[in-house]
């Protein structure tokens, strides 16, 4: 292996580098972008783009299922739901002067230290170690399947009664800031459904899961307001 | 049951009462009553067999070691003499009487359960201190009655008089009590045993190496136990405590434990002449002051308090002469009388609505409402006066013919100087005697003007213990003189003529010139009009006296003193009246002597503690301080400021392992 | 492909989102910088596992596993996360990290000395009183 790695020098990358490459800044720029911009809807959008540099990066190292629930759940749910948040809590439209925090000096010194600490550490660990991406793919949605199944079926499960608390978890801090007497049925109403379905999707992928699990808190708080 | 398990079980029945009174006294209150009296009952039933079946005979000795106590070994052991068991009988006799008294008397009192269970305790500690042969186990009953005179004393805690009463009751004794300690490990450590009779053995063959130091360190402890001069100032202040309490402990106990304990130990401070001329102008000066005193009182507790002093000097002073037979003798004698005066004037105080003297002799018919308190106290006040034929007069002129026995030289024990000092006094202490019984009795019971408020007929149980006990004031003295000797040492106690006909001579000269007196002041007291009446004079015995005794100083302005131009003891006395009603003054010395320097120094204390120690706690906290508000600074609460900080420090540790791992 | 790579690009991520946590003043903000850092995991998690599973024969793939742990566990983050922001933002009117400042020292005009004892008591009060007021 390590005979091997030192074959491989890094002036002379790969087709599938370069590409890494590539994403990589681009995600890497998404990223700095989504904790810089002064536009609070901008930064979520600039977070879709980073998310979705990731998947690209996931299939770049051949964990194609990983990148799909990434998408999935990432780009599709989790996104949404931020900007539901957003809308929810009167974010302003445009530039807004106060986005950073007036620690933001402080915050960039100790980012940056820890990116400067990091950096160093991992090159200098990892800096001749070389991944061999040929043969079968080692992410595919049929061995991912199997090692899930096989060897992470209690972890599993159990992740499925950490997701039913992280559902009642929401609904019940959604509820309490309820005043009104007409309100508290609603709520019901609201969860009933989303509950039975919740335990279908239990049965489902885990991806699947918290998607249903997303809509379920976002239904939850449209009803709210 | 042989006498020593009888024996036990005398001590040990209040005992156990007075622990299952104060476990059961809230749950069962029903159990109460018959817990306080059945015990007492019982152990003074015990007592009589024992002093039956000891008879006055060879002592009862039984020891056993529970285990060793290092160098000089402490037994638990009993010695049973004639003295212990008659002093036991008198004990349980009067602590019966007193519980079945206190059953009416604190009939409506919240804290009845814990004072029964107190007496209780106060009574097993008597007879254990009676009983002991051992001197620590002795010394074990008289500090528990130390702390129960305390609590008893102060059982009308709400009142500032009790609190100052049983505090210095408290601190009196202990004041005597230390000494006494030392004074048992130097006795001890002489006689190389703590048992009675080994020390007397080892006394008998003059043994002793510094009998003088001996006696008089144990001569502070029963002085303050029995009230002598210069430590008695705690009894007069004792009467702040309900009256029962001051019968147990003027009559029986406590006060009758110091005397109790001389009489035991006699031939140790038989061995120094000085001890023996100490305790008898100890005596003298105890019993002729606290007699001026009595008849200066006003609150009718008080007088009997000093007459309590006086007599207990005569009993030191029998002590001083060598003649223990006389002292127990009188002991007894007045273990009765004296109980039956202070129930007596518990019913009268009760009846009255107030404890001054000087408001009875403007009460007419006060005799009247309460006829059994009325005969039993004359009966009691004739024995303390030592008329014939009542009690006292027998035990008070076995006490003088001691005296005189040995003032011309007959015996070798005592120094005839102290059997002079003695005579002279008791003599002189008789006529005053006289004196303030019969004021005591002209002025509550021959008062006149307004008619004595009518609260109905005293309970039944107050009553009937009052002719319980004026029988043995009544009758005993004449039957006992000729019994006493064989349960004592065999000295002869019949009354010569010179004393007797002296002593009842200078007495009735006391009481008649007292009645003298009283009949040319009487005329004034309907011009000077005083009183106070308890508020709540239909409440039971306990409370009204509880409010007299707190009404007493505002009203006349001192707890001792009323401003009565009608009172005899005025006359009498002249100039020294000021003086006496105050005790001598001796309260005074003693708050200059002990009481300010003492506070002086709290003063200092207190001040080095809040000025010296203060500043430099002040100075060492100042550092503290202001880096306490530097950080107090960082907590800014804005969360983002807090983990960028634990970030940094994060990142710096991660920095640091790395390089130390990497060995950079 | 060199390891390093997507180490060195999970690093920068982490770091990224480490400074949008510290310097964003809206918490959405804040939970969104909280994803970056997740992911950053993630492609930490994806990238040792391709080459662990390559270069041992018996391997379990946890790294993937964990990373679809890691996913689900992140939507119920965000989940919670934006309930407990709107419920904030309902009671106070704002979203603003730096405004939530109950736990600062202080702030409620705190006497300099003297009164030590009974200075934290009042504090509490006032804090419960706003705690309920919360609620």
């Amino acid at each position: 292996m390590s005979l091997a790695a030192e074959t491989h020098g890094f002036l002379s990358p790969t087709g599938v580098e370069i590409a890494f490459l590539l994403v990589g800044l681009v995600t890497f720029g998404a990223a700095l972008v989504t904790v810089t911009t002064k536009q609070l809807v901008h930064a979520a959008l600039w977070l879709v783009v980073a998310l979705g540099g990731l998947a690209v990066e996931y299939l770049l190292l051949t964990a194609e299922f990983i990148a799909w629930v990434q998408v999935l759940i990432y780009v599709g749910s989790v996104v949404v739901l931020l900007l539901f948040g957003l809308m929810l809590t009167k974010a302003p439209i445009g530039r807004s002067p106060d986005a950073d925090s007036g620690n933001r000096w402080a915050a960039l010194g100790v980012a940056v230290a820890a990116a400067a600490a990091l950096v160093w550490v991992v090159v200098d660990a990892f800096r001749a170690t070389w991944i061999d991406l040929d043969g079968p793919a080692a992410g595919s949605t049929d061995a991912t399947g199997a090692s899930l199944f096989q060897n992470w079926v209690l972890p599993f499960e159990a992740l499925s009664v950490l997701l039913l608390a992280a559902l009642v978890g929401a609904i019940v801090l959604s509820r309490k800031a309820k005043t009104g007497v007409s309100q508290p049925t609603a709520g019901k109403a609201d969860t009933g459904p989303v509950t039975a379905g919740r335990t279908q999707a239990s049965q489902a992928t885990p991806g699947k899961t918290s998607a249903s699990q997303g809509t379920a808190g976002k239904a939850d708080r449209e009803g709210t307001p | 049951m042989t006498t020593t398990t009888l024996a036990v079980l005398v001590p040990l029945l209040p005992f156990l009462g007075a622990a299952a009174g104060l476990l059961l006294g809230r749950t069962a209150p029903g159990f109460v009553r018959p817990l306080a009296v059945l015990p007492v009952l019982a152990s003074f039933a015990l007592a009589v067999v024992v002093a039956v079946r000891q008879g006055g005979d060879q002592a009862v000795d039984a020891a056993t070691e529970l285990t060793p106590t290092g160098s000089v070994p402490i037994e638990l052991a009993l010695h049973i003499d004639g003295f212990a068991a008659l002093v036991a009988l008198l004990v349980g006799f009067v602590a019966a009487c007193v519980q079945i008294y206190s059953t009416g008397y604190l009939r409506d009192d919240p804290r009845y359960p814990s004072y029964a269970a107190l007496v209780s305790l106060f009574t097993s500690a008597m007879l254990l201190v009676v009983y002991s042969g051992d001197l620590i186990v002795l010394l074990v009953g008289w500090e528990v009655m130390g702390i129960c005179s305390y609590f008893l004393v102060g059982h009308y805690w709400e009142t500032p008089e009790a609190r100052a009463a049983s505090l210095k009751a408290f601190l009196v004794t202990k004041l005597g009590d230390v000494p006494f300690l030392i004074g048992l490990f130097a006795l001890a450590t002489d006689a190389g045993s703590f048992r009675i009779t080994r020390v007397l053995g080892t006394v008998a063959h003059g043994g002793l190496d510094h009998p003088t130091l001996i006696a008089l360190l144990l001569l502070a402890g029963v002085a303050g136990k029995s009230a002598q001069f210069p430590l008695h100032t705690w009894l007069p202040d004792a009467m702040a405590g309900p009256t029962p309490v001051s019968a147990l402990i003027h009559a029986a106990t406590m006060v009758a434990a110091g005397v109790y304990f001389i009489a035991r130990l006699l031939p140790v401070f038989e061995a120094s002449r000085a001890a023996m001329l100490v305790l008898a102008v100890m005596a003298a000066v105890t019993m002729t002051g606290s007699a001026l005193a009595a008849l200066a009182q006003d609150d009718i507790k008080r007088v009997l308090a000093y007459s309590t002093i006086g007599q207990l000097g005569y009993m030191t002073g029998a002590l001083a002469v060598g003649d223990r037979g006389a002292a127990v003798f009188h002991l007894l004698a007045h273990g009765a009388f004296k109980a039956l005066l202070f129930l007596a004037a518990g019913v009268i105080i009760h009846a009255a609505g107030t404890n001054s003297l000087a408001a009875m002799s403007r009460m007419s018919h006060l005799r009247d409402r309460v006829p059994d308190a009325f005969w039993t106290m004359t009966v009691a006040l004739l024995a303390l006066a030592a008329i014939p034929p009542f009690s006292g007069f027998f035990s008070k002129e076995s006490v003088l013919g001691a005296a005189e026995h040995v003032a011309t030289g007959h015996t070798e024990h005592a120094p005839g100087a102290a059997g002079w000092t003695v005579l002279v006094s008791g003599l002189l202490t008789a006529l005053l005697t006289a004196a303030y019984a019969t004021r005591l009795w002209l002025l509550a019971f021959h008062g006149r003007g307004a008619e004595a408020p009518d609260h109905g007929r005293q309970p039944l149980t107050m009553t009937v213990v009052l002719w319980v006990l004026a029988v043995p004031s009544l009758a005993v003295g004449a039957f006992a003189y000729r019994t006493l000797p064989d349960w004592f040492d065999g000295r002869d106690l019949t009354p010569t003529l010179t004393t007797s006909v002296l002593g009842t001579g200078v007495a009735l000269v006391g009481g008649l010139v007292t009645y003298a007196a009283w009949r040319h002041t009487t005329a004034l007291a309907s011009r000077v009009p005083l009183g106070a009446v308890a508020a709540h004079a239909e409440g039971d015995a306990g409370q009204v006296e509880a409010e007299a005794i707190a009404s007493h100083k505002p009203a006349y302005g001192d707890v001792a003193y009323a401003p009565d131009p009608a009172d005899p003891g005025r006359l009498l006395l002249g100039p020294l009246h000021r003086h006496a009603a105050v005790g001598f003054h001796l309260d005074a010395v003693y708050t200059a002597l002990f009481v300010r320097p003492v506070q002086a120094g709290a003063t200092l204390v207190r001040f080095l503690d809040r000025e010296v120690v203060e500043t430099y706690v002040r100075g060492a906290g100042a550092l503290p301080r202001l880096l306490g508000s530097a950080v107090r600074r960082a907590q800014t609460g804005n969360l983002q400021t807090y983990v960028s900080a634990l970030l940094a420090g994060t990142v710096v540790l991660v920095v640091a392992a790395v390089l130390v791992a990497t060995g950079a | 492909m060199h390891l390093a790579y997507p180490v060195v690009l999970s690093a920068l991520l982490f770091c990224t989102g480490l400074y949008g946590v510290l310097a964003r003043r809206n918490a959405i903000l804040v939970l969104m910088s909280v994803e970056l850092m997740l992911n950053a995991v993630n492609l930490n998690l994806v990238a040792f596992d391709v080459w662990l599973s390559k270069a041992v024969e018996e391997a379990l793939h946890s790294g993937q596993a964990l990373t679809l742990f890691t996913i689900a566990i992140a939507a119920a983050e965000i989940g919670i996360g934006l309930a407990i922001v709107l419920a904030v933002h309902r009671n106070r009117g704002t979203a603003d990290i730096d405004k939530l400042r109950d736990t600062a020292e202080g702030l409620e005009g705190h006497p300099a000395d003297g009164s030590d004892s009974d200075a934290p008591t009042a504090e509490q009060a006032d804090r419960t009183g706003k705690a309920e007021a919360t609620a």
